[in-house]
């Protein structure tokens, strides 16, 4: 199987300079092994079955030993600084993510926002197209046509914000909500997750309306509490092992409407904006661990 | 469109309206603007077409209700869908529990990357605990395992277990559960196969 | 056009903690187009050095068993802090890439 991540940690070479030390037991634990550990603590206190915690112990280690989302920010932030596009300029010459040109830092955990240039609440993944489509002069039809990684592709988009949410990593999820034009969203979000429609009858909060639910032996976050949001949005965006692919939380939206039987929301429209206000929002205050890993 | 399914959207214009006399469960205006966003958003995919954004009438009065609408509209319309169920002409609504089994496994059907037309799996384990081999299964809805032992194996139950399947809503209005049924996800043999798996005594669900 | 590696190089009491992670889509071959039904061309890196302080400490020669981005880790005894670390690979289509680091 290709999933297999960690082909070779164990590699038996003989060095011919210097031998290998095979076994160590430092006193203190590494600064990255820690974190590592820190990260796949769960937010929510639930019931977890076995085969969770085999994950999570496996995420652990693999977050640990190098997450492949490390290479998407590498790319992402090469993307970020090259002049580009029709225009010819970079984005980070001429891209707000809101805290002013030229700052990455600490804005995925701020976003959605509000961007006045724009008349719009964007999520970071918008706003992100919407720079590259208004400043650099990219097709906005050209990014929505493959807006997602498949068997043999990742799309740039993907990569610039898989190296802003690198960005954010330890910081606190603070999606400005005092702002009337985000609180506007926030609530029409939350009546997108309740709007049941398509042959199953079906909305967001079917699923993920309530506490300690399952589908199959997958749990399902309350995304309308704080724990359950947090759940819900962190380690997005992911690189998932089914397919070796990096994901957004623009796809992860679109992935659950399928599910819900639902037709095909638009790329970076108004309605998934709307989920992730809401959603992000419900789990302000909470700790973004960065890029993660997904099944 | 049949004459049952305008008698029943006819009925729920009727409930909504009586809703909106009531205190508003969801604010209105943040509802209207998500739904014209949402029409405008969202395109056909596969099968999955556009117009499945819109509600029917049953969904729009859970829709606007917060899934509780006043008692009174509940039975009604409760009664409007019981009238949708249909049984087999042969009377019999016992079929094999082997095949339902299998039915329950899957989860396939109705999404934009199923094949337009392809069966759809009955989706019960994604919900429910029903026989113990499968250990796999969902909480969104009730433990079903041991379900015709505790209950009996009578006329009565299968009639009931059929038409919960075919239409979740004549029993509870805005059950989380879909009407298989009702929306022509699952036949009528398909149906039988499920109300055996969970009443048939040689059902590993009933040992 | 190949990406970048990620590699780390800590000292950790007499010996130096190396982890390379590699992008690289290590095509089997084997992997259909759902679409076409057609293979993807096998495309996969074949051989890969690891160079610490100026002395070669690595030589190893990969197949298509590997994964997807994959992740090498070993330690290397002798090695200080401030020594360059220098990883090259090559792969079947003759493309080759080199990145460095410096053990911390």
């Amino acid at each position: 199987m290709r999933q297999t991540l960690i082909a070779a940690t164990a590699i038996a070479l003989a060095f011919a300079m210097q031998p290998v030390v095979a076994q160590d037991k430092p006193a203190a634990k590494p600064a990255a092994k820690m974190a590592a550990k820190k990260m796949a603590k769960p937010a929510v206190v639930e019931e977890k079955d076995a085969a969770t915690l085999e994950f999570e112990k496996f995420r652990a280690k693999m977050i640990e030993d190098g997450n492949p989302a490390e290479l998407f920010e590498a790319q992402g932030e090469e993307l970020w600084k090259t002049k580009r596009g029709p225009n010819n300029v970079s984005l980070a010459e001429t891209c707000d993510l809101g805290l002013g040109l030229g700052v990455v830092k600490g804005t995925y955990v701020q976003m959605p926002r509000y961007f006045a240039d724009a008349g719009k609440v964007m999520d970071a993944e918008r706003r992100i197209v919407w720079c590259m489509v208004e400043k650099q002069g990219f097709k906005a039809a050209d990014l929505a046509k493959k807006p997602f990684a498949a068997e043999t592709y990742t799309p740039e988009q993907t990569s610039l914000v898989t190296y802003v949410a690198g960005l954010s990593r330890d910081m606190k999820f603070a999606v400005p909500l005092k702002d009337p034009h985000v609180k506007e969203v926030y609530e029409i979000g939350k009546e997108v997750a309740n709007h049941r429609a398509g042959p199953y009858d079906f909305s967001c909060n079917t699923c993920h309306g309530v506490d300690g639910k399952r589908i199959r032996m997958q749990q399902l976050p309350n995304i309308s509490s704080k724990a359950g949001a947090t759940t819900a949005v962190l380690g997005w965006p992911g690189y998932r092992m089914t397919g070796n692919r990096m994901l957004t939380l623009q796809w992860r939206m679109g992935d659950c409407f399928r599910q819900q039987r639902f037709p095909q929301p638009g790329y970076a429209s108004d309605t998934v904006t709307s989920l992730l206000t809401f959603m992000t929002a419900n789990a302000n205050g909470s700790t973004y661990t960065g890029p993660g890993i997904k099944r | 469109m049949n004459k049952r399914h305008q008698f029943s959207i006819l009925a729920a214009i009727a409930a909504t309206a009586a809703i909106a006399a009531a205190p508003a469960f969801a604010d209105s205006s943040h509802r209207a603007k998500a739904m014209t966003m949402m029409k405008a958003d969202f395109t056909t995919k596969g099968q999955a077409t556009a117009d499945r954004i819109y509600e029917d009438g049953l969904q729009a009065v859970c829709n606007r209700s917060g899934n509780h609408p006043p008692e009174k509209i509940a039975k009604q319309l409760e009664g409007d869908q019981m009238a949708t169920v249909k049984y087999p002409a042969d009377g019999k609504l016992m079929g094999d529990w082997k095949a339902g089994e299998k039915l329950a496994q899957s989860g396939r059907g109705f999404t934009w990357n199923d094949a337009p037309g392809s069966p759809a799996g009955g989706n019960c384990y994604n919900c429910h605990q029903i026989a113990p081999s499968e250990s796999s299964f969902g909480t969104v809805g009730p433990s079903l395992f041991n379900f015709g032992k505790l209950r009996g194996n009578t006329a009565e139950n299968q009639k009931y277990v059929y038409s919960k399947i075919y239409n979740a809503k004549s029993y509870n209005l805005c059950s989380e559960m879909p009407r298989f049924g009702h929306v022509g996800a699952l036949g009528e043999k398909q149906i039988k196969d499920l109300v055996a798996l969970l009443l048939d005594p040689e059902s590993p669900v009933n040992k | 056009m190949s990406s970048p590696m990620k590699v780390r190089a800590q000292v950790k009491g007499d010996y130096a903690d190396i982890k390379i992670l590699m992008s690289h889509p290590m095509e089997t071959g084997q992997r259909k187009d759902p679409k076409t039904n057609q293979p993807y061309p096998a495309h996969f890196i074949q051989q890969f050095t690891v160079e610490v302080g100026g002395k070669l400490v690595v030589q190893s020669e990969t197949g298509t068993a590997i994964s997807t981005n994959p992740v090498f880790g070993f330690k290397v005894k002798g090695a200080k802090a401030g020594d360059k670390v220098v990883v090259k690979w090559q792969d079947n289509k003759g493309e080759s890439r080199t990145d460095e680091a410096t053990v911390s």
